[in-house]
């Protein structure tokens, strides 16, 4: 037998922090299989957050790394988003275990099967049932997040695709206010997402049948011998973008972000609407540079066109919304807009930039909808936008934290965001994209009037006379308001050191 | 061209059998219609009636056919590498064993949580 098989040379430390993650999920599972129900939910949390933690920490010593290990590649970018994959994950998770602000429990349905209002769910509630799967399916997520970031291949960027995506479907469905909300959220997310996939693996094939490989840096080389166009790659690349571009929640890839962000849990909108932004993006970054940065004159005109076109449906249609959590959800389209500026320039300031643009919009984002959770009214959370009137006068504190993100996610100078777009558009400029960058400014103008309006709202408005109640939460939710108002101002006031940090670390290992 | 040949044969052969059997039975077979032959197909459910107020209606054989596809799935991995066991070495029977170990812990979930419990 001389074909024996040559087994992957694999850098195990390298992967660790996803190994410690992947091993603890299961672990998790096994615990909801045979913990008796009481300690269940401890157990949980301490896995959690001691796996979240451990594989950051392991995830710091690897920095500097840069080593193609198998399928995955450990790079900067890699390494950068990983660990912010981490720490979103680390706060989300800290809303997630926030019990104190709805009277009923934490904000999970303890059966997610159980009808509405019958009397099987108000036994559960009152006998202080609580889902306890939602951690082992989150840390499920982190991990395909992680590997989305990593995958240098199209067949493990479509296994990380799925890792990531189906713990989410369920998450999205787990509501216990406004459940059919949530489980109709799911069953959108569920069905546009397997599209979706659908979509990437089918160009996956296509790429295979012209490249032969479907690494992503073998068919950057199967490119550049084959300069001729042919219509398989056109087709392969079409729909693998598609299929990214879908998770980005870009322009006309959009639909679903909408109800799914409005349906969800809050904390699980969190954690949703900022990682897996990050996990996306990377991936997106990875494919288009890696195997197809030396195509770049061939997509670049028809992500102009996406791009242009996310900016300015988001910022347009977020100013019809009258749902707090709906407005969020068109503020992020437009957002992702602003990213796939800088993910257009193809220059390692490019890399940097929406790098640096990722992590000031998902702390901006998880403080966001840890205020949304702390206003509510009758239990539920008062998402209406009237709701929010005077709020200010009831709750300075919230109210200003609030304006906080809402000035961050406008781009005013000192808070994270400015400094985010502005080294997004200058990576555009210096890929002399200028139309896109004075159509991104734009953009900004028109999103400005919908965040603005939000404090203008919550400052000079008078309050109703039944309003909704700020609720005073425990030590998880403010360490997440306090983190995310810290991260906002730090990254605003002071953000050399994570300026320098991402342009390290802003090229890709081929 | 001449490489996808087969496959355009296969093609052929497919449909031709399916078209074939549909008329041919059409023809020859009986036609001795009950209830149960003319309802919707519905996995051994009742489509109707609807429980009143969209009740519950029990889905237990789903949880059943999740078990299938794990075992499924387990199986087609596994006889590939039993065949070439020799080349693959210990890396790939190692990989093996904690395929096997993921594939159980969902099992032991199930049977743990009442999913193997018919009533």
């Amino acid at each position: 037998m001389d074909d024996v098989l040559i087994a992957p040379d694999i850098d195990y430390l390298a992967v660790a922090p996803m190994i410690i993650v992947g091993v603890t999920a299961v672990v998790g599972v096994l615990v909801e299989a045979f913990a008796p129900r009481r300690p269940r939910r401890g157990i949980q949390l301490v896995l959690t957050f001691g796996a979240l933690i451990a594989a950051f920490v392991v995830l710091i010593s690897q920095a500097g790394t840069r080593v193609i290990t198998g399928s995955l590649a450990i790079d900067g970018p890699s390494l950068v988003l990983q660990g912010l994959i981490l720490l979103i994950a680390i706060v989300s998770a800290m809303l997630m275990a926030e019990r104190r602000v709805d009277p009923a429990g934490d904000a999970f349905s303890p059966r997610a099967s159980a009808l509405p209002g019958s009397e099987e769910e108000r036994v559960l509630s009152t006998r202080g049932f609580m889902q306890t799967e939602v951690w082992p399916l989150m840390l499920f997520a982190v991990v395909g997040m992680m590997l989305f970031t990593a995958a240098n291949d199209l067949l493990v960027m479509f296994i990380a695709l799925e890792i990531m995506s189906l713990p989410l479907y369920l998450l999205a469905g787990m509501s216990r206010r406004r459940r059919l909300l949530s489980q109709e959220a799911a069953l959108k997310y569920f069905i546009l997402g397997a599209f979706s996939s659908a979509f990437f693996i089918f160009g996956a094939a296509m790429l295979y049948g012209f490249s032969g490989t479907i690494s992503l840096p073998g068919i950057a080389d199967a490119l550049s011998a084959n300069p001729g166009q042919t219509p398989l790659i056109f087709i392969g690349f079409g729909l693998v973008v598609i299929g990214l571009l879908f998770k980005v929640g870009a322009v006309p890839f959009h639909q679903w972000v909408p109800d799914v962000y409005q349906g969800s849990p809050s904390a699980v909108t969190a954690f949703m609407a900022a990682a897996v932004k990050v996990a996306a993006f990377g991936a997106l970054l990875r494919f288009l540079y890696v195997a197809f940065g030396g195509a770049r004159w061939d997509w670049q005109p028809a992500l102009w066109i996406i791009a242009i076109a996310t900016m300015l449906v988001g910022s347009i249609l977020a100013i019809t919304q009258t749902d707090i959590k709906r407005m969020l959800a068109y503020s992020s389209i437009a957002q992702a807009g602003f990213i796939l500026v800088g993910v257009i320039a193809v220059n390692p300031e490019g890399v940097a930039a929406v790098m640096f643009y990722l992590a000031a919009y998902g702390f901006a984002t998880l403080g966001a909808f840890a205020v949304i959770s702390l206003v509510r009214q009758d239990g539920g959370e008062a998402t209406h936008l009237s709701n929010w009137a005077g709020l200010g006068k009831r709750s300075p504190v919230l109210a200003l934290s609030m304006s906080l993100f809402m000035l961050s996610f406008a781009g005013i100078p000192l808070t994270s965001g400015f400094i985010g777009k502005f080294t997004v558009f200058e990576a555009a400029i210096l890929a002399d994209a200028v139309p896109l960058v004075i159509v991104g400014v734009i953009a900004s103008i028109i999103a400005a009037f919908f965040y603005v309006r939000v404090i203008v709202l919550m400052f000079f408005t008078e309050p109703a006379e039944v309003g909704p109640t700020v609720v005073l939460p425990s030590v998880f939710t403010t360490l997440v308001l306090a983190i995310s108002v810290a991260v906002t101002v730090i990254l605003g006031v002071f953000p050399q050191p994570v300026l320098d940090l991402v342009e390290q670390a802003n090229v890709f290992l081929r | 061209m001449n490489a996808y040949a087969p496959i355009f044969v296969l093609a052929l052969l497919a449909a031709g059998f399916a078209v074939f059997s549909v008329t041919l039975t059409s023809f020859t077979g009986p036609k001795r219609y009950n209830r149960a032959k003319v309802d919707a197909y519905e996995c051994g459910i009742e489509p109707t009636p609807q429980p009143l107020g969209g009740g519950r209606f029990p889905v237990k054989y789903y949880l059943t056919a999740m078990m299938f596809i794990i075992f499924d799935i387990e199986i087609v991995f596994l006889y590939p590498w039993a065949v070439a066991f020799d080349q693959l070495g210990l890396f790939a029977f190692i990989a093996m064993m904690l395929f096997l170990v993921n594939l159980a812990v969902p099992y032991v979930y199930e049977w743990r949580r009442g999913g193997l419990d018919w009533d």
